[in-house]
């Protein structure tokens, strides 16, 4: 037990800290460096929670796809990084004062949250020990039976944007020589090489 | 069975294999396939519709676990949402020919919005009505950055998106205060928990709140309304008169059926939200048209206003109310997508115009068509006998039945300032003096959907029945007798 809070905090401390280095690093590389930190420690905690198959998702899809997306488009979009920071200064009162506003109201809706009686329960019951089902088989059940409505539409959605993608980007260029490996290997060497007898002391 | 009831969503299916199959006869015929994809969509959207009545059920049925409901209403909306998409495809045909940007992506990115469109309208949970919007905007972030080379219509789609992102976030904050507060998404079980509950926690009304704030963002109404006249003067024109069309139905179907349906119970609490939300755009709608002179951006406020009109019915919380949003919109649509098939019409040797000046003398020029332009301006002012009068009349009726007065009475003064500057239109037809005649032809699409849209909103008074009696229908299978 001792063991599970010392590795819960060390990972909820880690992961709070890089998440604060995240917005404070200077180098917009090292901003994405600490996010790929504060991921591997939310997994952590998904691992210390009984989810393994959450945290394997989150290191794969964030750290492997997202994170590593992101360092692609830091380090190719030259953006300048030091000017956006500009205006930091200048809409730090308005936005520190709407963002107190937002604290106000959130903190007064908490304080009136009453929590349903079932929900205590259900916050304490682990998962049905003795059942054969891990994780993963029991998330594929649910997305495959009562969720497969909503599973199949968001596949639509990801369609929807592959094909918005390719609209707003794809362009078709003239004169563009692209590899045609067919043409290329039925090349013979008589289509492509003729041979010149050249004599001595004049040129081709 | 693991999911019973599913020939309930045959239609949906169908849309979505039927984009899909659309997709790839345009990819594999190559460019020149825009022509044949748009009207193998139209045939689509028009199976779907019938395949929609065809499996309509009486009462209301459920699908895959709650998730989707089918019934009369779904229908009634449904079938709307697939002729008015279908009708949008025909007005960008020859547009987009024109324009040349003709790509066989758009008709197939309108059939997937009007699926994410029947997914919304049957949502019977939080989740799947989030879902189905997300799969409607998208595909319209798309269609309205769709000229990609013009700075003007990539601006729309940019500010389109971001604007729907910052809704839908605001949707999904709601969605989840409701879930923490209520202890479930399914519509079924929200109505249960909330008819009868003698005071709602705070929480759960903030949450409705914000579902309401992204829902009238997707409306435009009053004050979530700033995108729609950039993004109606940026886009196409064609893209215009489709997001002025089918989307706007969607939504306010989907208003009155999460508001009527599962927060049936907090009536109290919504309607004060839409009454302030239907007398600011009714205002808003009527004093910031007149000042326009770009007939797009002056349908994009009359769209405000007309929306205000409609969430005056909805404002009511009764059946009759309900009843008249449904007539309302469809009205409106047949009205907007008449007066866009003229607005395409205008051209003028073969470039497209679209400033109020240059209808002067349409009158002389194009007789017919100033015509039906003069139907849909005096119907969209509210002149009877045309179909825009009785629309305001069933809305009005409700709200006074209601018992708000008030309410009635600003719709009222607001129709008369409206009326300016729809009048104003046919003054510039009728009575200017021609300086540059447009081309006299339009095609011939555009001749008849602006012909059958007109006959439509001049002959409604006749059988006014028709529609009324079937948005009866639908309401009553919504609320339940």
């Amino acid at each position: 037990m001792i063991l599970q809070a010392i590795a819960f905090y060390l990972f909820a401390f880690i992961a709070v800290a890089a998440a604060v280095m995240v917005v404070t690093a200077r180098n917009p590389v090292h901003s994405v460096l600490f996010l790929v930190l504060t991921f591997f420690n939310a997994a952590g905690l998904f691992v210390l929670t009984g989810a393994e198959f959450l945290a394997m998702i989150l290191v794969i899809v964030y750290v492997g796809a997202v994170a590593v997306l992101f360092l692609f488009v830091v380090m190719m979009l030259d953006i300048n990084f030091v000017e956006l920071r500009e205006g930091f200064q200048r809409y730090l009162p308005i936005g520190g004062l709407i963002a107190a506003i937002l604290l106000g109201e959130i903190v007064f809706v908490g304080g009136i949250w009453a929590v349903a009686p079932e929900v205590r329960g259900a916050l304490t019951e682990r998962v049905p020990e003795g059942s054969a089902l891990t994780n993963t088989e029991m998330l594929g059940r649910l997305l495959y039976t009562k969720y497969v409505y909503l599973f199949q539409l968001a596949g639509m959605v990801l369609f929807v944007a592959m094909v918005g993608a390719i609209v707003l980007t794809l362009r078709q260029r003239p004169g563009v020589r692209k590899q045609k490996i067919g043409e290329q290997v039925r090349r013979r060497r008589d289509e492509t090489v003729e041979l010149k007898q050249v004599r001595p002391g004049e040129g081709v | 069975m693991i999911l019973p009831n599913l020939e309930y969503a045959a239609s949906e299916m169908f849309v979505a294999v039927a984009a899909m199959v659309l997709l790839m006869i345009g990819v594999f015929r190559g460019e020149g396939s825009a022509r044949l994809v748009s009207a193998l969509s139209i045939l689509v959207l028009a199976a779907a519709a019938a395949i929609t009545v065809w499996m309509s059920p009486g009462e209301s049925r459920m699908a895959f676990a709650g998730m989707f409901v089918s019934n009369g209403y779904t229908t009634f909306l449904k079938v709307g949402i697939l002729l008015a998409s279908a009708v949008g495809i025909v007005l960008s045909v020859g547009y987009n020919a024109r324009e040349a940007i003709e790509r066989f992506e758009y008709p197939v990115l309108i059939v997937l919005a009007a699926l994410g469109m029947m997914v919304m309208v049957s949502a019977g949970d939080l989740l799947s009505l989030y879902i189905g919007l997300e799969l409607q905007s998208l595909s319209l972030y798309v269609i309205a950055a769709i000229r990609r080379d013009s700075v003007k219509s990539s601006e729309a789609g940019l500010k389109y998106f971001v604007l729907g992102a910052l809704a839908s976030g605001m949707l999904l904050f709601g969605a989840s205060l409701v879930y923490g507060f209520a202890g479930t998404t399914a519509f079924a079980g929200l109505a249960a928990q909330l008819t009868g509950a003698s005071a709602p926690s705070v929480g759960l009304v903030v949450g409705l709140v914000l579902v309401m704030v992204g829902l009238a963002f997707k409306v435009s109404a009053v004050p979530f309304h700033m995108w729609t006249p950039d993004v109606y003067e940026g886009a196409p024109t064609p893209v215009t008169a489709f997001f002025a069309a089918a989307p706007k139905l969607a939504a306010m179907g989907l208003f009155v059926s999460v508001l009527a349906g599962p927060f049936g119970g907090l009536v109290k609490q919504w309607s004060q939200i839409v009454i302030v939300l239907a007398i600011a755009s009714m205002v808003l709608g009527a004093f910031a048209a007149i000042a326009q002179t770009n007939i797009k951006r002056l349908m994009a406020y009359s769209s405000i206003g007309h929306i205000g009109y409609a969430l005056v019915g909805l404002a009511s919380g009764t059946k009759d109310g309900y009843s008249a949003v449904l007539v309302y919109m469809a009205i409106y649509i047949v009205m907007t997508l008449g007066a866009f098939a003229v607005i395409l019409a205008m051209q003028r040797s073969g470039r497209m115009v679209e400033e109020i000046g240059d209808l002067t003398g349409l009158s002389r020029t194009n007789p017919l068509m100033a015509a039906m332009m003069l139907i849909f301006m005096f119907s969209m002012a509210g002149i009877p006998p045309l179909a825009g009068f009785y629309a305001k009349l069933y809305v009005f009726l409700a709200a006074v039945e209601a018992e708000l007065y008030f309410l009635a009475v600003i719709g009222l003064v607001t129709s008369v300032v409206g009326a300016y500057y729809y009048i104003r239109i046919v003054k510039v037809m009728y009575f200017d003096e021609p300086e540059d005649a447009l081309d006299p032809r339009p095609g011939r699409d555009l001749g008849a959907i602006q012909f059958v849209a007109g006959m439509a909103t001049l002959l409604f008074f006749l059988f006014p029945s028709l529609l009324v009696g079937a948005a009866d229908t639908a309401v009553f299978s919504l609320t339940g007798g």
